[in-house]
């Protein structure tokens, strides 16, 4: 008889999941202010640096550009515009940690666990949550940035891989997020805690070519995981040259989305403090 | 599991015995043991900080104890959490309501965890919504309800899936004294329709309005256990006063009477009671026929609160 129960059990993990999913996106409807603010500053950004620095940015491009991009605010807006969509996704995996967070203050959490409610449905409802806030951002940051002169030149192909990269780097950003979210103390914690994913595409090649950077920041920049995923977000948008960016972006991410996944099912399977 | 538990006349729905749990150094429960026969409520009574909390942590899957075995509907959470999941329901004392979500949205929510098809989780949200007098308010997000509104929403939460057991901690904790009787009404009608409850309450007049069994958590330790009748017998019985309003009255009684302590200051006398009025009637008839006034009568029958403060050395609540 307990035998099968179990099984019952796990194959209603993906309902129970849908249903987890469903109360996320009641939260986000509800109460907008969240999402309107990880969709702004990605927006905030692209203006700033499009408007404010890219005049001057975009002559400076020079040298290290590559072919078909000459200098001035046009070729700097495509060139910032694959680091201002990776900044719409890891704004949006901020308000993933932050959400989380403050969830697992709620009461209903505490609930969830004294039912037979498969185990893994609270973060996969927020993860798929999360997935789809991101994408919601990601194309509107994606057309203000082609409303203030972003030129992609991908075809369909190619705008589909973009999405398939912008999806691998959302699962491993927000299952990141989720774990940061779980051992965060508080909703203050969970919401610093995730800055370094804001301020990693800047140490990168996503707003300045890294060979004008001192020479140990330019070590850092073309190591750090950012920089291949936004130098094959550009390639497969712009059309510059990928090399083996694709396969670095794929392992960084798989790497961390794995690693992140495992520990965030840790922390939320250890026995809670007591209420 | 052995059949030999089946054949036993009242079937436990709840059991444990010598459950321990300590956070770091600190030993909330030292080795306690309960019993909770199906179909009956237990009131767990206790102090803040005695345990009971931690007690219903421990019996309904949300902290493993570190030692000690539990039974609920016959299932071992040790082994099968899940199986012990689906038979209990839990309303515990901080709201686990979602306040994001309406009352009806919190009980629709109950009700597709559990897998229940659409319409009947929807008449179930109605139904329940009703029970509890929350129509009016269905519809709003849980996060304006009052705490009172918050209790009931939570436990008519605990009740969509129909649980054989519920673990109710501090149920009527902060509650206004109407809807704390509104909230016993409900739990007597979830027992008289057999389900089995454990209670926890610092309330001594609740655990002996509603517990079949008392259970008295002091320290992590259970200090007594029994019915509220038994309970009560374990202490001083209760006892009848009789003030007079001079010495010759209260002399003249006092050789008619067989009392059992007299206060010549205070001009009282006081008589072994069992609280029953046929000893009442019977005492007065004899001071009627020796044409003796009495001045003032006070029946003292023993409450919980004084079984409390002989188990524990404290003043209850």
């Amino acid at each position: 008889m307990s035998t099968t129960t179990m099984d019952d059990t796990r194959s209603h993990a993906l309902v129970h999941a849908r249903i987890m999913l469903r109360r996320n996106l009641r939260h986000m409807q509800r109460y907008p202010s969240l999402t309107m603010m990880i969709i702004l500053m990605p927006l905030v950004f692209l203006l700033l640096f499009v408007y404010v620095f890219g005049g001057t940015l975009g002559s400076g491009l020079g040298s290290g550009m590559p072919a078909g991009l000459h200098g001035g605010r046009a070729a700097y807006a495509d060139y910032v515009a694959p680091a201002i969509i990776l900044m719409a996704v890891t704004a949006a995996a901020q308000g993933t940690a932050i959400a989380v967070a403050q969830d697992m203050t709620e009461g209903v959490i505490a609930r969830f666990r004294t039912m037979a409610v498969a185990r893994s449905s609270v973060l996969t409802g927020h993860v798929v949550g999360a997935t789809i806030q991101t994408l919601i951002g990601v194309v509107v940051v994606t057309l203000a940035a082609i409303a203030v002169g972003f030129r992609p030149h991908a075809n369909a192909a190619e705008w589909l891989a973009a999405l398939g990269v912008v999806l691998l780097l959302t699962f491993a950003v927000t299952w990141l997020c989720v774990g940061l979210g779980l051992s965060a103390k508080s909703v203050e914690t969970a919401s610093n805690s995730p800055m370094f994913l804001i301020l990693l595409p800047f140490l990168g090649s996503g707003f300045v070519p890294t060979n004008s950077l001192p020479t140990a920041m330019r070590w850092f920049a073309e190591y750090e995981p950012f920089t291949p995923v936004n130098e094959t977000l550009r390639g497969l948008l712009t059309g510059t040259k990928i090399g083996d960016n694709l396969v670095i972006t794929i392992a960084w991410c798989v790497g961390v989305a794995v690693l992140s996944y495992a520990w965030s099912r840790r922390l939320y399977e250890r026995e809670p403090k007591p209420l | 599991m052995t059949t030999t538990t089946r054949s036993t006349t009242a079937v436990a729905a709840i059991s444990a015995r010598g459950l321990r749990k300590s956070f770091g150094e600190k030993t909330v429960l030292d080795g306690i043991d309960l019993t909770v026969p199906q179909g009956t409520i237990l009131a767990l009574l206790g102090p803040n900080g005695a345990g009971k909390t931690t007690a219903v942590h421990l019996l309904t899957t949300y902290l493993r104890p570190d030692s000690g075995e539990i039974r609920i509907a016959g299932q071992d959470p040790a082994s099968n959490p899940q199986a012990v999941r689906r038979a209990i329901g839990v309303t515990g004392q901080f709201s686990a309501v979602d306040g994001y979500l309406t009352g009806r949205e919190n009980l629709m929510l109950m009700a597709d965890l559990h897998l229940l098809p659409k319409a009947v989780g929807r008449r179930r949200a109605g139904e329940l919504l009703e029970r509890f007098e929350l129509t009016e308010a269905g519809d709003k997000p849980a996060s304006t309800y009052s705490g009172g509104m918050k209790r009931k929403l939570d436990l008519a939460m605990t009740l969509v899936g129909n649980p054989k057991v519920i673990f109710l901690d501090e149920p009527t904790t902060g509650l206004d004294p109407r809807s704390r009787r509104t909230m016993w009404d409900i739990i007597r009608g979830l027992v008289a329709a057999g389900t089995t409850i454990l209670l926890t309450t610092q309330y001594l007049d609740e655990a002996d309005q509603l517990a079949h069994r008392v259970a008295v958590l002091d320290g992590g330790r259970i200090v007594a256990e029994g019915t509220p009748a038994e309970l009560k017998a374990r202490i001083p019985g209760g006892h009848i006063e009789l003030a007079f309003a001079d010495r010759a009255e209260l002399d003249a009684a006092a050789t008619v009477l067989a009392p059992t302590g007299r206060d010549d200051d205070a001009l009282t006398l006081q008589l072994a009671g069992d609280g029953r009025v046929s000893t009442l009637r019977a005492l007065l008839r004899q001071l009627d026929d020796a044409s003796v006034e009495v001045e003032a009568l006070t029946v003292h029958t023993p409450d919980l609160d004084d079984v409390f403060f002989a188990l524990t050395g404290k003043k209850g609540a």
